[in-house]
């Protein structure tokens, strides 16, 4: 291992620090009482807390799922916070209301919102420990129908919306994770996209922990109607504590008769420092269902943060010629570890999905692909192709693909291709031997590794992505 | 070209040299001015290459004894990427393959870096296209190599190729060409011997590793020295290199007066 090298990926978490801001913490533990207040906090209808206290009963009969590639000690679910509120002065109308000292950490995130949002062009609902703070273009927004506001927002303005789909793509019993996220869920984003409507920004959220042992649990929903399309962004950092915090969101798309919906991830969670303590537990249920007809769904993801990612955005194609897609770069190091990858389950006849999965592991980090690809008895034709790349950097990394295939349908096409690659010294040398030094050697390599899933990043999230992939592995070949 | 009185570019003496705890160089002297043309022959496992990549600053060697200067400056102070932006440049024997990364654009970085280096202007990738595309016909190469990824599933000749481009493009004041001739058939030999003629001037200066007299039918150097246990035994003009091919590398230690007779 070069010294360089080492150096280079050694850098400290750069979101690392806590906001002073006065939160309104629940006590720890989680009990019906508990679910109750989050329930009341937020000023809901009967049927959420039913939903809620249901979820409740249905995970208090489960089991922790253990199949996964991924290791950690028990959590202590009693033992987590699962409110926490930052405590509002006054009701806020503009940004410029915003706590000052809560601004200044989105500058040190490197989000000057109002400017960024401006200058790109995206909205940014604010996710600060799961309330929402303001959400900036909304009235722009709402000229040509569109709904973007957190979902407590949306559970008292548009309730007939939320019943009519939360929980209809992850049903509240549908795991482990999703159970309790249903029962405890504080807050997340909601966005519809009405009939014929091409969405004229990208949608964007900005999602940070920030209180030390609370749990973040949001709930996306995206529903996109007739013909309407949307482009949402998630980004993620969270500051550094040497507990571990778990993180287990729901997210769930619905797409109707030729709807598109394309779902970016950054995520950037605190990964724990170099002997893996701290970090985030980054257990997450997104699923997006094709319902309609020519309908599509696109996940693309850059997982780069949390001690372990463990996720399989995945896709339900429903509709007849309905469309799948899942691009993915997880990359880890030190210590992380992640079990990612996808589900598409095809139904309806003529449908298609590509997996383009590319995963990097440095340090002694372990990465793991996970993959179904299921056609229904029904599904005519349907198509699949998936292709899974592993990079290695050092020695004392791992990777492993565990692709499930299952075929009941003797009309379909599937493939599957996989490769895994090293960067070496030879490599690096050679780079060195025509000037260029190693972090730079290391950046194109790796964004040549990747380049087939930042294609499908919005511009903007593609720039921070390559950056945040050289400032992640820097110093970690050798 | 021999000018006694041009510059000193590579002075080496007494160089020792290690890889995992293996010595390989053993007390390796040779001085080369600007202008020179140095072949250095020798038998596999005789260190030639181990010395061009202790030139180049491989990090699996550990020089244990001797210096080592460049233009006066001692090259073991310097990181191999800052002694490629002095002027040292390894045309290396295997050439590694880095899928992914496209040939134009490794090219137009290493270029830029080394203009940057020199303070002279970088090129845009418009800019360098046309300028790559140019030093390419110098090598009779297919523009198509811009972009595949670099040096992935090219032959060993399109490889080799691809290392004397690089060459024409960052314009070293010491080349070293790591067994350039093996794997080329006598047409590509011809093509790439040329490139690296008219590469030659009298501002640098090239050393050639080989086995082989075939290379040096194309490019006539100015010494040619046998290394053998990771030593320089012997140092002479280009005929060194014909005798060395009509009697085999043994004749060295049978009977040393040939050399002198020979024309």
């Amino acid at each position: 291992m070069s010294a360089a090298l080492q150096n280079l990926v050694n850098q400290p978490y750069k979101h690392g620090f806590v906001t002073n801001i006065e939160s309104d913490i629940a006590p720890k533990g989680l009990n019906e009482d508990i679910i109750r207040l989050i329930s009341s906090k937020k000023n809901e209808p009967e049927w959420l807390l039913t939903f809620r206290l249901e979820a409740y009963r249905r995970w208090l009969n489960m089991v922790e799922p253990v199949w996964q590639n991924v290791k950690y000690p028990k959590i202590d679910f009693q033992n987590i916070s699962y409110y926490s509120a930052p405590k509002p002065k006054k009701k806020l109308a503009s940004m410029d209301e915003v706590d000052p000292e809560l601004l200044r950490t989105f500058e040190k995130l490197g989000i000057p919102m109002h400017e960024r949002a401006a200058l790109a062009g995206v909205a940014v609902d604010v996710i600060f420990d799961s309330v929402s703070v303001a959400t900036t273009y909304k009235e722009k927004l709402a000229e040509v129908g569109i709904i973007f506001c957190s979902i407590s927002e949306a559970v008292q303005r548009y309730p007939e919306l939320i019943r009519q789909y939360l929980g209809t793509v992850v049903p509240p019993g549908d795991n482990y994770y999703a159970a309790l996220n249903s029962a405890v869920f504080t807050d997340g984003s909601f966005c519809f996209i009405p009939k014929g409507v091409k969405c004229p920004m990208d949608l964007s959220t900005y999602f940070r922990i920030n209180t030390e042992e609370s749990g973040q649990f949001e709930r996306t929903l995206i529903v996109a109607e007739e013909g309407a399309s949307v482009s949402y962004l998630e980004g993620c950092t969270a500051p550094r504590f040497d507990t571990n915090q778990l993180h287990a969101a729901v997210v769930e798309l619905i797409a109707l008769d030729d709807a598109d919906i394309k779902y970016s991830t950054v995520q950037n969670w605190y990964a724990g420092d170099e002997n893996g303590i701290g970090g985030i537990y980054n257990f997450v249920t997104k699923r997006g269902l094709a319902k309609g007809r020519n309908s599509r769904i696109s996940w693309t993801q850059v997982e780069t943060g949390s001690a372990i990612t463990w996720k399989y955005p995945s896709c339900i194609l429903r509709g007849e010629n309905s469309v799948g897609e899942f691009y993915s770069v997880a990359v880890t190091n030190h210590h992380q570890q992640a079990d990612t990858g996808t589900k598409m389950i095809h139904i309806g006849p003529n449908t298609r999905s590509t997996i383009v999965s590319k995963g990097i592991s440095a340090g002694q980090s372990n990465s793991s692909y996970r993959g179904l690809v299921r056609i229904t008895p029904t599904a005519r034709n349907a198509r699949n192709y998936s292709q899974c790349d592993s990079m290695l950097i050092g020695s004392q990394c791992g990777a492993h693909t565990f692709p499930y295939i299952q075929v009941q349908n003797n009309s379909a096409q599937v493939e599957h291709e996989a490769s895994t690659s090293k960067i070496g010294e030879d490599q690096l040398f050679y780079f060195a031997q025509r000037g260029i030094d190693a972090e730079e050697a290391v950046s194109m390599i790796i964004n040549g590794f990747c380049k087939e899933v930042f294609q499908q990043l919005p511009l903007e999230f593609a720039v921070e992505a390559t950056k945040l992939l050289s400032f992640k592995l820097e110093g970690s070949v050798g | 070209m021999i000018n006694a009185n041009s510059k000193i570019l590579l002075e080496v003496h007494d160089l020792h040299a290690t890889v995992s705890g293996t010595e390989i160089l053993k007390g390796v002297d040779i001085t080369v001015r600007s202008g020179e043309i140095h072949a250095i022959m020798g038998l596999n496992g005789s260190g030639k290459s181990t010395f061009a990549k202790v030139l180049a600053g491989h990090p699996s060697y550990e020089v244990t004894r001797g210096t080592l200067l460049f233009d006066g400056q001692d090259l073991s102070a310097l990181a191999p990427e800052e002694r490629a932006r002095a002027g040292i440049f390894l045309a290396f024997q295997y050439p590694v393959e880095i899928p992914g990364v496209a040939n134009n654009q490794f090219l137009r970085l290493a270029y830029n870096t080394v203009q940057g280096q020199r303070g002279e202007e970088e090129l845009d990738p418009l800019e360098f296209d046309d300028f790559v595309r140019e030093k390419m016909k110098l090598l009779k190469m297919n523009p198509d190599f811009l972009d595949r990824s670099v040096n992935e599933g090219f032959s060993g000749g399109e490889k080799k190729r691809n290392e004397i481009l690089q060459m024409a493009l960052l314009e070293p004041r010491l080349a070293l060409l790591d067994e350039t001739d093996s794997g080329l058939d006598i047409d590509a030999l011809r093509i790439v011997a040329n490139g690296v003629n008219q590469l030659s001037n009298k501002d640098n200066a090239l050393i050639l590793v080989t086995h082989y007299q075939r290379l040096l039918d194309y490019i006539a150097p100015d010494y040619v020295h046998v290394m053998e246990a990771g030593r320089i035994i012997r140092t002479s003009g280009k005929e060194l290199a014909l005798a060395l091919e009509t009697h085999g590398y043994d004749w060295i230690h049978t009977d040393e007066q040939v050399t002198e007779t020979r024309p």
